[in-house]
């Protein structure tokens, strides 16, 4: 161990920046240092913005999404095709398919993918919501966009077996995703290329 | 007598590899041009930890299959790093591969290229194919046909680099189906994993057919029946197997999903996926004498294995444009001096770089154009 070179607030600082993802403890001291230099203009409405953030954060309780308000941003857009849902695994994947701009659309988030073998079952993920979704009608197509790992295609033919009888098209993405890919790593590109050429199940 | 250069296709090399803290070495580097590489030395010199060092060139768990805390050598911190000057498929590169000292939150095993990180071993495979033979190998045609289908997929896999991917997710398919069976899943549960399971299993059962029946005509096409190395009769044993190869593949993905669907209760009693592409078997016979190669004797299975490995490394070198690096380690001391000599032959006429070891240098004497190392624990250096 080194000798701390600062009070234990500030190591603390340093210690929980450096558990964000693509942060190791040497950016988290990079980060610190830039913070309290600009501790007027930076640190002070990051401070503000994550108490304030924290305070509003909800989950939407139509579609799993995360926001500050409930329904969320998305789910209340007049603009978007209320036709189409797209559902995904996590958050994230929503992220990037808006950042890819790659469709026009509502979403469902899951919250995560069947997996028995990590002790991930049905009841686990935002399903429920889902199907009143689809039984509550106006629906033309459900798209599902959730990545081409094994447990991910597992989740996919039981999510299409659960709609079967629904009378709602159930598609799913293209098969330009890699095996094993998930949809937040891939570019823009080819999300909306594998949106684009989607296949009826 | 005129003189014809031969004609060799391209082929991957590797000009230096520098090895740090792996196995019985400290650190030590091999520096080559352009014959067959030839290491000799004592046993326990560590010959095939050099031969190991270069298979983590391609994807699993090397030549060993070691486990990845076997590697770093002993009495170190338990970081390792093997790193290779390549001329590959693609050009000039530089390859490395190594795992940092253990930690809870770091992964177990890093890639890079051209000082770049690369998510898996798979990206090497733009770059070169490894292909080897061992001693452990010797007994591929007796033993149990995990061995064989290990075998087969290393095949496939110089061919078609995503088929390591490809077994992994059936791997974990299987694995997911027996999970939810024994935990009394329900049938909607068990269709979605089935339906998954149906798709990679016959995936990975087309694409060993494929590799099986091009290695067919491969070997077909250089048939002697005269040859030191018999030619093989190579088949692929399963129901499955059998199937793809008359009907469609949408066709067998739906028997197979049936067939799953039917065996839930014996598979679900038995605790495991009683019938699969994970259950086939590599069939070999000796071709010109028609006998089953684990009815062969232990030399004619030997020469057997050798005229297979020979044979693929053309399949990768036809299919590639580009000739394998190919490992043989402790092959050339067992063969008699004419089957060596064909040995050499066939190598050279491959044109691939090949990576020889033994303990005895005068089986390599009839080598011409040698690169010649002495081991020695711990050191390695360019024989006088
Ligand atoms: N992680 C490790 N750390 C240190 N030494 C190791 C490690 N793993 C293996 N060794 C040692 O490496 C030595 C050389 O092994 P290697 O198998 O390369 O020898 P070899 O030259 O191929 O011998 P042979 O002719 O018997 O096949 C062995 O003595 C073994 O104990
Ligand atoms: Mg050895």
């Amino acid at each position: 161990m080194s000798r701390a070179v600062a009070g234990p607030e500030i190591e603390r600082l340093i210690q929980l920046l450096g558990r964000m993802p693509g942060l190791g403890p040497r950016s988290a001291r990079r980060a610190t240092l830039h913070l309290i230099k600009k501790r007027e203009t930076l640190m002070a409405p990051l401070a503000l913005a994550l108490q304030d953030v924290l305070g509003k954060i909800v989950e939407c309780q139509v579609c799993g999404n995360v926001d500050v308000r409930d329904p969320c941003t998305v789910c209340t857009d007049i603009h978007r095709e209320a036709g189409v849902i797209v559902v995904v695994a996590e958050v994230a994947d929503l992220w990037a398919l808006e950042r890819a701009n790659a469709i026009n659309a509502k979403y469902h988030v899951l919250g995560g993918v069947l997996s028995p073998l990590d002790g991930v079952g049905p009841d686990d993920l935002n399903l429920g919501k889902l199907v009143a979704r689809v039984q509550a009608g106006g629906l033309d197509e459900v798209i599902l966009a959730l990545g081409a790992t094994v447990d991910a295609q597992t989740t996919a033919h039981y999510i299409t077996d659960l709609l079967r009888d629904s009378g709602v098209k159930v598609t799913r993405l293209a098969h330009g995703v890699p095996v094993g890919g998930e949809l937040d790593h891939l570019d823009e590109g080819t999300l909306s290329a594998a949106i684009r050429a989607r296949t009826t199940l | 007598m005129s003189h014809t250069p031969p004609v060799t296709a391209p082929r991957a090399r590797i000009r230096r590899l520098t090895i740090t803290r792996f196995r019985s070495y400290a650190a030590a580097q091999i520096e080559v041009a352009d014959g067959p590489v030839v290491l000799t030395g004592p046993n326990g010199a560590g010959k095939t930890n050099l031969l190991e060092a270069i298979s983590f060139f391609s994807p699993g768990r090397g030549l060993r299959r070691a486990p990845l805390d076997a590697i770093a050598q002993a009495g170190g911190d338990g970081s390792w790093a093997v790193a290779a000057q390549v001329e590959g498929a693609l050009g000039e590169v530089m390859l490395g591969t190594g795992g940092d000292a253990p930690r809870a939150d770091t992964p177990a095993r890093r890639f890079r290229i051209d000082r770049e990180t690369a998510s898996s071993a798979n990206a090497f495979l733009d770059h070169l194919k490894v292909v080897w033979l061992t001693p452990e190998m010797d007994g591929l045609f007796t033993g149990p046909p995990a061995d064989r289908r290990r075998f087969l997929d290393r095949l496939v896999l110089a061919v078609d680099a995503s088929h390591g991917t490809r077994v992994n997710a059936l791997e974990r398919a299987l694995r997911t189906r027996n999970r939810v069976l024994e935990d009394g899943g329900d049938n909607r549960m068990l269709g979605a994993v089935e339906h998954e399971l149906a798709e990679l299993g016959v995936a990975v059962a087309a694409a060993r057919l494929e590799t099986v029946q091009r290695l067919a005509t491969e070997i077909a096409a250089h048939a002697d029946d005269a040859s030191l190395f018999p030619y093989a009769d190579i088949a692929l044993d399963g129901a499955l197997e059998r199937l793809l190869a008359t009907a469609p593949a949408v066709e067998v993905e739906d028997r197979y999903r049936a067939i799953l669907q039917d065996n839930r209760p014996r598979d679900r009693a038995a605790g495991r996926t009683l019938e699969g592409p994970h259950l086939c078997d590599l069939a070999v016979a000796h071709g010109p004498k028609g006998l089953s190669a684990a009815r062969c004797s232990t030399g004619e299975q030997k020469s057997l294995l050798i005229g297979l490995a020979l044979s693929h490394a053309r399949l990768v070198t036809a299919m590639q444009g580009h000739a394998p690096v190919v490992l043989l380690d402790d092959v050339v001391a067992y063969l008699d001096a004419d089957r060596r000599a064909g040995l050499f032959a066939a190598l050279s006429a491959l044109g691939a770089q090949v990576w020889m070891s033994g303990a005895d240098p005068l089986a390599f004497e009839a080598l011409a154009d040698a690169e010649r190392f002495e081991v020695r624990p711990g050191e390695v250096r360019r024989a006088r």
